[in-house]
């Protein structure tokens, strides 16, 4: 889990996506606990409020769930959950703007095509 | 619950203005940052909070209840100062039993384990302290004091940076546990920045914002480029914290982020980052 505080993107954003790669990466496992709000936020000195609208982001969108006593844990299907997000967000943040990109610069769908294959290949 | 109503304060020292008609509301169980240049009228504040001065005119109630020669509301109320007024004979951990008759819900055994945690021996009599030490010692007292209000002035004056880490990770880890309403008034505004959750701006003792961290970034942002291709960025623009370095310029436009045009930026080859709570603090007290 790494946060950039000069980076433009919310700190309660980079800490969902953070606990998310982590989630990814296996480092938090489905149906065992994460760090508490109040290691994250003693961790990187950060107010407990935004630490915990990070944690709340993830528990609405069903990726977390809190066991009432005990604290938070990964739901089961997480991972699936959030790599089908992160697809979409692939189209969006990636396909798009490479497409925009690429128009811009005049280079033709195939020669894109024929640029993926190449990248493949490396 | 802890709620503090400041009411059209005025403070006057002789024909000096201190503090001018300020008025605001401080809700329980956050953590404030109150921040001002030198001579703002930051300790006025806090010394007004706490019945250690008299305003011209104006009330500060805590729940309902004056402060002015009130104990009961004013034991709600812990203030770490930033000078040391204990007896300078007494050890530390006599201070530790002393403010234990002022605030009965004091904390001795979680004192000494903080004192302990930071190396500091409870036997030091009080005037051995150096500048550093003294300031963890008064920032201890006033974390185990379990007070519903806690007024830290410069909490870190003359702290290494190991220590100040320490220092903000306990203030957090206590908040967490027993959460209350915490004061910091710091000129160390970027290693605060993460840890408030609101933040109140004094400048020549007049309130300028007094807001929620966040919301007050978002209401601003800053680009940077060529200096010619910024300026016609910003033609249209409210803006503060201009900085040149030869062709180079950024400067701080004063609207919401989500306002901003990309296109005209994409256009001119511009840059955008996040503005930081200091160069946000620092362009809105540069009069």
């Amino acid at each position: 889990m790494l946060l950039d505080f000069n980076s433009e993107k919310p700190i309660y954003l980079q800490l969902a996506e953070a606990i998310e790669d982590d989630i990814l990466r296996g480092i938090f496992d489905e149906e065992t606990q994460i760090v508490s709000t109040t290691e994250i936020s003693v961790n990187f000195k950060i107010n407990p409020a935004t630490a915990g609208k990070g944690i709340n982001l993830l528990v609405d969108e069903g990726i977390l769930y809190k066991k009432r006593g005990v604290g938070m844990f990964v739901s089961s299907g997480a991972k699936e959950k959030i790599l089908n997000k992160r697809k979409e967000g692939f189209f969006e943040g990636f396909i798009l703007s490479l497409l925009e990109e690429a128009s811009k610069l005049g280079i033709s769908k195939d020669e894109i095509i024929k640029m993926i294959e190449r990248g493949n290949e490396r | 619950m802890s709620l503090i109503e400041i009411k059209d304060i005025t403070k006057d020292y002789g024909k000096t203005r201190a503090l001018d008609n300020i008025s605001f509301t401080i809700e329980p169980n956050k953590i404030y940052g109150l921040l001002g240049r030198n001579g703002a009228g930051k300790t006025t504040l806090l010394n007004l909070l706490t019945n250690k001065l008299f305003p011209t005119s104006g009330d500060i109630t805590i729940d309902g209840e004056t402060v002015f020669e009130n104990d009961k509301a004013l034991g709600k109320v812990f203030y770490m100062m930033e000078r040391n007024l204990y007896p300078e004979t007494l050890r530390v951990k006599e201070v530790f039993k002393w403010t234990r008759e002022y605030y009965p819900s004091f904390d001795i055994e979680y004192a000494g384990k903080l004192a302990d945690s930071f190396g500091l021996p409870t036997n030091k009599r009080i005037k051995s302290l150096s500048t550093g030490y003294s300031s963890i010692f008064k920032v201890i007292v006033a974390l185990a004091s379990n007070a519903e209000i806690i007024l830290l002035d410069e909490p870190v004056l003359g702290l290494d940076a190991n220590h100040r880490e320490q220092l903000y990770k306990e203030i957090i880890t206590n908040y967490s546990e027993k959460p209350k309403t915490i004061i910091i008034s710091t000129h160390l505004i970027e290693e605060v920045a993460e840890l408030l959750e609101e933040v109140i701006i004094i400048d020549n003792g007049r309130l300028v914002k007094k807001e929620p961290a966040e919301q007050l970034l978002a209401a601003a942002y800053t680009v940077s480029g060529e200096a010619s291709k910024v300026d016609k960025y910003i033609e249209d623009r409210k803006f503060t914290g201009e900085q040149v370095m030869g062709k180079f310029k950024s400067v701080v436009v004063l609207e919401e982020a989500r306002h901003k045009d990309e296109a005209l930026a994409n256009e001119l080859n511009l840059e955008f980052s996040m503005v930081e709570l200091q160069k946000l603090f620092i362009s809105l007290t540069n009069s």
